[in-house]
């Protein structure tokens, strides 16, 4: 490689005008040309900030004071302006949908042209020619609604990679996809990075998943300061991961545990490079200390899909014969990719939509008639997004909405609020406005309107999205704090650390048909299943295969019961 | 899921009335409601009514396709009729000069001859606009809106923002049908069992949801433009421009023509914007 810093930050610091304290400290960081770099740090930890001072949207859209220099090329920042720079740094954005701004596939691509005033007929050639790098070329008259998230992404990608860029920005790359469809953007980037030698920079903080396919160098980042910067295998070998709030790959954890000592001499960066010669006894002695214990839920049955199929135009099924049942205090998760029918699913659940036929039976009991409100005794719905749930300014208020709808008297409602209030450690925040809050904080008031309603189920649909590890777990602790309760929970999710960890039993769904019903960790090592509803084999599925250990399926599930031993401690 | 367009239910179909350019229909569209709507020679109008039901046929619209904006159109048209003539019964009169009673209907309401050659002329003036503007709006494909407009010299940032609406309209709905399915499921009355003011206190609880969470939007639309060179220049070109073709140079001298014509039949012929059978 040859020692040219593309980009460089020398003693940079930015503070946004609307905040007291800068977001960046004294940044010192040279990326080289045809490097790929990973930046990776928890939410707030000014990652994305960094990010956009690379391309622009630092100070162009946010305004703030900036110190100390960034070189891109070897041009100050500050004395470009946003349209130069996007000439030398193609951003992809995390919402796919969101920036798209074509009406179709072609459109979107050529807009960077557009603005440019390319003519017509150059314009055509040149969106042929990138559409086929990222495999689009069939599909440039489609219209945003009939793309899944992935093509919406390799349509961002040919966006910004037709003004032929030096690097190219990921920001948060793998948000809203489904597991196996970020593991192919994943490759994509990869093969982009060996075929065309651009620098690629990608803003992550999931990590195992950026490690599927090699990285130069890992950034991470913490409280406006860089921690580390230093190779995968160095990386997930030292105390950083723990000590930032990021989540190191499954199957370092698994070492850990087994009493291996992880050194970067074992090259554990990524699970296929990780030498397991000298880790084998450690773990199959571990595998055979866990066991793995044998927890039948035996409670009566709470909700039941029986033979239940739908469809919006009548032609195309959404649901297909639909079959479960859910046993009173499970906590569930419903998995597969987008359009499979999950969301489809909650919609009968809470009488949005009447099922075609079949039956749902709340307790042995058809809901059939029962309305939507009537329904809400049963079942709440938390949304994914809480701004589309708030609409009252006060947290009080916020929450008390369902029962006040209700006409319950104020009495009952400030009782009922105040517990609830507790129950979501929401208790110290009572009289606070909610724009006031974070994101997490948010979710938890709109968890709250819902659990004062007291329904005996709650449906939440990616409870966990665009979360970083520690908000991860703090709202899915608390999830489980109000399992304890007795409520029932079923969750919508394409995380897959959510599904293994927290859900013992996984309805998968894939084109409206139910293709497994069973334990967590079966579903994340049957290979069928995982193709058939885009999963991804979990990483600690192939340790037991590189360690030799024959029920491979048997040591994730030894492992989820080990880890949540440990917690519960 | 039923998340696709329908405001304009752009039909695509091959017809030479497809294949014209978006530019082109924008401006024969213009060119023949300025006639129309500048002419109150019913022959003249009956004319271009007739020209335009054939173009309707040629595009290969179906009747099921339109039947519900016919509808609307029907009834509005009916009721400014019935409105105009209670606030105005004499206009006829004033406009032609002379006075044809047939009848006295109430008071100071007669009904006259001029009247209802005024009225007549007026509702099929208004009902030749129709299958116009319906040919523009069905045959023309959504992308090519903006193009055209910025074709005709609107601002190409003007432009955008149609071709932004068309892009979002969907996404904005899909947002609110969730966002009213979720607060009616906490108790959200929306039905006619409410009184008015608590259901327009209602609508709020899921307005002001809607009005976050698009914003959120906003700013990832921004940016994504930003990044990508909106703005930069005074001009810009467009993927969806259509080269125009001796077809569009036919259609532009057809329609150029029908105008020019209307516009002489009134000049020299009726030398007023009115046709006079009454004199």
């Amino acid at each position: 490689m040859d020692k040219q810093a593309i980009i460089e930050f020398q003693d940079f610091s930015f503070q946004y005008y609307s905040q007291s304290e800068p977001t960046l400290h004294n940044i010192n960081l040279k990326i080289y040309r045809g490097e790929k770099i990973l930046i990776i740090g928890p939410s707030g930890s000014g990652k994305s900030t960094l990010g956009h001072c690379l391309n622009g949207l630092i100070p162009f859209s946010y305004k703030g004071e900036i110190t100390g220099s960034l070189k891109v090329n070897g041009l100050e920042t500050k004395e470009q302006d946003i349209f130069k720079l996007s000439k030398m740094i193609g951003t992809v954005l995390q919402d796919a949908d969101g920036q798209f701004v074509g009406l179709t596939v072609g459109e979107d691509i050529a807009f960077a042209l557009e603005n440019d005033n390319i003519p017509n007929a150059e314009m055509h050639e040149r969106v042929k020619k990138v559409a086929q790098m990222v495999d689009m070329h069939t599909l440039l008259a489609s219209s945003p609604f009939e793309l899944s998230g992935g093509q919406k992404q390799r349509t961002s990608l040919a966006g910004v990679m037709i003004d032929d860029v030096d690097i190219l920005l990921f920001d948060e790359p793998l948000a809203n996809l489904d597991p196996a469809t970020g593991k192919t953007a994943i490759e994509i980037i990869d093969d982009i990075h060996k075929n065309s030698h651009k620098t690629i920079i990608i803003i992550e903080h999931r990590l195992e998943d950026v490690l599927h396919k090699g990285i130069d160098r890992v950034i991470v980042i913490n409280d406006g300061r860089i921690v580390a910067d230093m190779n995968a295998h160095k990386l997930v070998s030292s105390t950083v991961l723990a000590e930032n709030g990021i989540r190191e790959p499954l199957y370092v954890t698994a070492l850990k545990y087994a009493g291996v000592n992880v050194t970067s001499d074992t090259q554990p960066g990524h699970i296929t490079t990780l030498q397991t010669e000298l880790s084998k006894t450690a773990l199959t002695t571990w595998y055979n200390a866990i066991q793995s214990d044998e927890r039948k839920n035996d409670n009566p049955s709470i909700l039941k899909m029986e033979h239940v199929s739908f469809s919006y135009d009548g032609v195309r099924p959404i649901l297909d014969d639909i079959n479960f049942d859910i046993c009173e205090g499970e906590m569930v998760s419903i998995v597969g990719k987008n359009g499979a029918g999950k969301s489809t699913l909650s919609k009968l659940l809470c009488g949005f939509e009447k099922e075609d036929r079949g039956a749902i039976l709340y307790k042995g009991e058809n809901i059939r008639d029962k309305s939507i409100k009537e329904r809400a005794k049963i079942l709440g719905l938390v949304m994914q997004n809480p701004n589309q749930m708030i609409s009252k300014p006060m947290i009080y208020d916020e929450i008390a909405l369902g029962l006040r709808l209700r006409n319950v008297s104020e009495g009952q409602i400030a009782e009922r609020v105040e517990k609830v209030l507790k129950v979501c450690g929401l208790s110290p925040f009572k009289s606070w406005p909610i724009s006031a809050l974070s994101y997490g904080q948010k979710k938890r008031v709109t968890i709250a309107s819902i659990l004062v309603l007291d329904p005996k189920i709650i449906i939440l649909d990616e409870p966990t999205a665009g979360q970083d590890f520690r908000h991860y777990t703090e709202i899915m602790e608390f999830l489980v704090e109000i399992n304890k309760l007795g409520v029932t929970i079923i969750m919508i999710t394409h995380d897959m650390h959510l599904m293994l960890e927290y859900t013992p039993h996984a309805i998968v769904l894939a084109g409206g048909r139910k293709v497994a019903d069973t334990a967590a960790s079966i579903v994340l090592t049957d290979s069928r299943v995982i193709e058939e509803a885009n999963l991804k084999e979990t990483s600690l599925f192939r340790l037991a295969q590189m360690a030799g250990i024959e029920d491979g399926t048997q040591f994730v599930q030894g492992f989820i019961d080990y880890e949540r031993r440990i917690k519960n401690r | 899921m039923n998340t696709k367009m329908k405001l304009f239910s752009y039909n695509s179909v091959d017809t030479s009335i497809h294949r014209l350019s978006g530019l082109t229909k924008l401006i024969c569209f213009l060119l023949l409601t300025f006639a129309v709507m500048f002419s109150y020679d019913i022959r003249v109008i009956l004319a271009v009514m007739i020209f335009s039901i054939a173009v309707l046929m040629l595009s290969q619209i179906r009747y099921s396709q339109i039947r519900l904006m016919i509808i609307y159109v029907f009834i509005f048209v009916l009721i400014n009729a019935v409105i105009s003539f209670f606030f105005s019964p004499e206009q006829g009169v004033k406009i032609y000069g002379t006075r044809h009673d047939i009848a006295n209907l109430y008071g100071d309401y007669k009904l006259t001859w001029e009247q209802i050659f005024y009225q007549v002329t007026k509702f099929f003036k208004y009902l030749s606009v129709i299958p116009l503007g319906i040919i523009f709006l069905l045959t023309t494909n959504p992308s090519e809106f903006a193009s055209s407009l910025n074709g005709i010299g609107v601002n190409y940032k003007a432009a955008f923002a149609v071709a932004l609406t068309l892009r979002y309209f969907p996404d904005v709905q899909r947002d609110y049908r969730d966002i009213s399915q979720a607060q009616q499921a906490r108790g959200l009355e929306l039905s006619h069992k409410a009184k008015f003011v608590d259901r327009f206190k209602n609508s709020l609880l899921i307005v002001i949801p809607l009005i976050f969470s698009s914003l959120d939007r906003v700013e990832t639309i921004s940016n994504a433009m930003d990044l990508r060179g909106f703005a930069k220049s005074e001009t810009r070109t467009w993927y969806t421009s259509k080269k125009l073709t001796s077809a569009d140079y036919t259609a532009l001298v057809v329609s150029a023509l029908i105008f020019v014509i209307t516009i002489c039949v009134s000049v020299f012929i009726n030398h007023s914007r009115f046709y006079n059978p009454f004199i």
